[in-house]
């Protein structure tokens, strides 16, 4: 059972295409990573799942409904953690965690909530006198609060420090082991790589490599050797390392320049992804 | 309804929390009332005494601040961080949180109301002549008027930034020419024109011929059909223009 479908997903501003007909499932109970650098069409992309921004074309269902369709059932269904927006500054925390638990029908207690986001010693404290990490807790306690199936999380850890990314990694994953189903959209690579059970590569709306974090890995130019020449940098990517390697130091020897600084290794997720999403050179 | 109450108590919280926005549009009706009451509440002005004019004048005043003005802030500032934009994303229907934010504006403007007849009937010793029914409903028919102006003016605005300028700009002068401060004879034929055009002043009139004059809406429908369409006009901005979502950035 898929939780998510998306088969031929477009979208317009003002007659330019930010999303150009994408495909993708994700599976029930899965973390999906929508991966992709700024203005890839992330936000886009789960704004029209979540209902809240109209599609120009294609097919899309969440938990079996369209969402353009969306009824009061299948907003209680969902928990979304927007990727920009404000609260309110005046109401504390665990004030806002009981306003929204009053807007569904079998709301997670706050208090427990709070404990899942990590926000107990916050609870009577005003919004406008949080961290940005706390906010950011907050966002997810707010979603979170209505018991949803399935939660949207849009780049959910930007601006944190690595500290703090890792704590929001260990409540991501538990909410995945709670049993919720997560679409994850970040630009951190290894965020995708820790978190998700499969990865999608969004580049200029279009989604260009997928798979799980090890089949993406694998599809990477196997082996990489790096060296610098008069001060130049030079990069290989090579299919037979022995062969090429080999070729490089007789070349080498038999001229008399060195290979400084030679590195040989296979590529990372990182090289992978920045391979995928750079912008080809005018 | 449970839904109703739920968030009509959440938008009281907020109100009376955000303590820059009760003072503007709250407070300061009340404030000017003392102010002014003593100034030359003895005074006569346009057959009336000045407490009963200045009475009349606040209560209107009031109107636009809280209904007009304090509605249109809240809800652009709440557009534009974000905040109706995540609500919409809840399960709580659009139309009880636009109304519970109706209700809790309005019962805000008639509490003002309420504080501003006693200051006038204790402080001022200003008689009660007419119908409280019928004052009650020039009352509620000016704030659902003006309120209906407040969200229609959110579709006009464009930023957070921009919006108490903007609100300012256009209540303040209105309730000037409109006479709810000082008597607006003496005002230039151009501005007394654009006051009987404008829905304030016309407001203002029924509300004190109501409160002194013991007449009933029935004897103004020309004053309530005015301070109708303008509200009418704001709903239908309102309701083409509304958006739940900030501007793009």
């Amino acid at each position: 059972m898929n939780a998510v479908e998306v088969k031929g997903l477009r979208k317009s501003y003002d007659g330019v295409e930010a999303v150009h007909g994408i495909d993708f499932e994700l599976r029930t109970g899965e973390v999906f990573g929508l991966l992709g650098p700024n203005g890839a069409g992330k936000t886009t992309t789960v704004e029209i799942l979540a209902g809240s921004r109209k599609r120009s074309a294609g097919q899309v269902s969440v938990l079996g409904t369209d969402p353009a369709q969306a009824d009061r059932a299948w907003r209680g269904r969902i928990g979304v953690v927007p990727q920009t927006g404000e609260l309110f500054p005046n109401l504390t925390v665990l004030e806002h965690l009981d306003l929204f638990a009053g807007y569904y029908e079998e709301p997670r207690p706050p208090k427990e909530v709070l404990e899942l986001v990590g926000l107990e010693e916050k609870a009577g404290a005003k919004t406008r006198t949080l961290s940005g990490g706390q906010r950011r807790r907050l966002d997810l306690g707010v979603a979170l609060v209505g018991n949803p199936e399935l939660l949207f999380l849009d780049e959910p850890t930007t601006g944190f420090d690595p500290s703090a990314r890792r704590a929001a990694w260990e409540t991501i994953r538990s909410l995945r082991a709670l049993g919720k189903t997560i679409l994850l959209t970040t630009h951190y690579i290894e965020e995708a790589h820790r978190l998700a059970d499969w990865v999608a590569v969004l580049r200029r709306g279009e989604i260009v490599a997928s798979g799980t974090p090890a089949d993406l890995i694998a599809q990477a130019p196997a082996t990489i050797i790096r060296y610098r020449r008069n001060g130049r940098e030079v990069v290989l990517e090579t299919e037979e390392p022995t062969r090429t390697l080999h070729e490089l130091t007789g070349q080498a020897l038999r001229d008399g320049f060195d290979l400084a600084g030679l590195e040989v290794h296979r590529a990372t997720l990182e090289e992978v992804y920045l391979s995928l999403t750079e912008e080809p050179p005018e | 309804m449970r839904l109703f109450l739920h968030q009509l108590r959440a938008e009281q919280k907020l109100f009376w929390r955000s303590r820059e926005l009760a003072f503007f549009t709250f407070v300061l009706p009340i404030l000017f009332f003392l102010l002014l009451g003593s100034a030359y509440g003895d005074d006569e002005i346009n057959g009336v005494s000045g407490y009963e004019y200045l009475l009349a004048g606040m209560i209107g005043y009031g109107a636009a601040s809280t209904t007009f003005a304090g509605l249109a802030l809240l809800l652009v500032i709440r557009r534009e961080s974000g905040v109706l934009k995540r609500l919409r994303a809840t399960p709580l229907p659009p139309a009880t949180y636009v109304a519970a934010v109706l209700a809790s504006i309005i019962l805000i403007f008639l509490v003002e109301a309420v504080i501003l007849l006693a200051i006038g009937r204790f402080a001022f010793d200003v008689p009660l002549a007419g119908s409280i029914a019928s004052l009650v409903v020039v009352l509620l028919i000016g704030a659902a008027s003006f309120a209906a102006l407040g969200i229609g003016l959110t579709a006009l605005i464009r930023s957070a930034e921009g919006s108490s300028a903007v609100v300012n700009a256009l209540y303040l002068p209105l309730s000037f020419i409109s006479g709810a401060f000082f008597s607006k004879d003496t005002f230039p034929e151009v501005l007394q024109t654009l006051a009987a055009i404008l829905p304030l002043s016309h407001l203002i009139e029924l509300t004190r011929d109501v409160m002194v004059f013991d007449d009933t809406v029935w004897d103004h429908l020309g004053n309530v059909a005015v301070v109708v369409a303008w509200g009418l006009a704001g709903l239908v901005v309102a309701v083409r223009g509304f958006r739940w979502e900030p501007r793009e950035r």
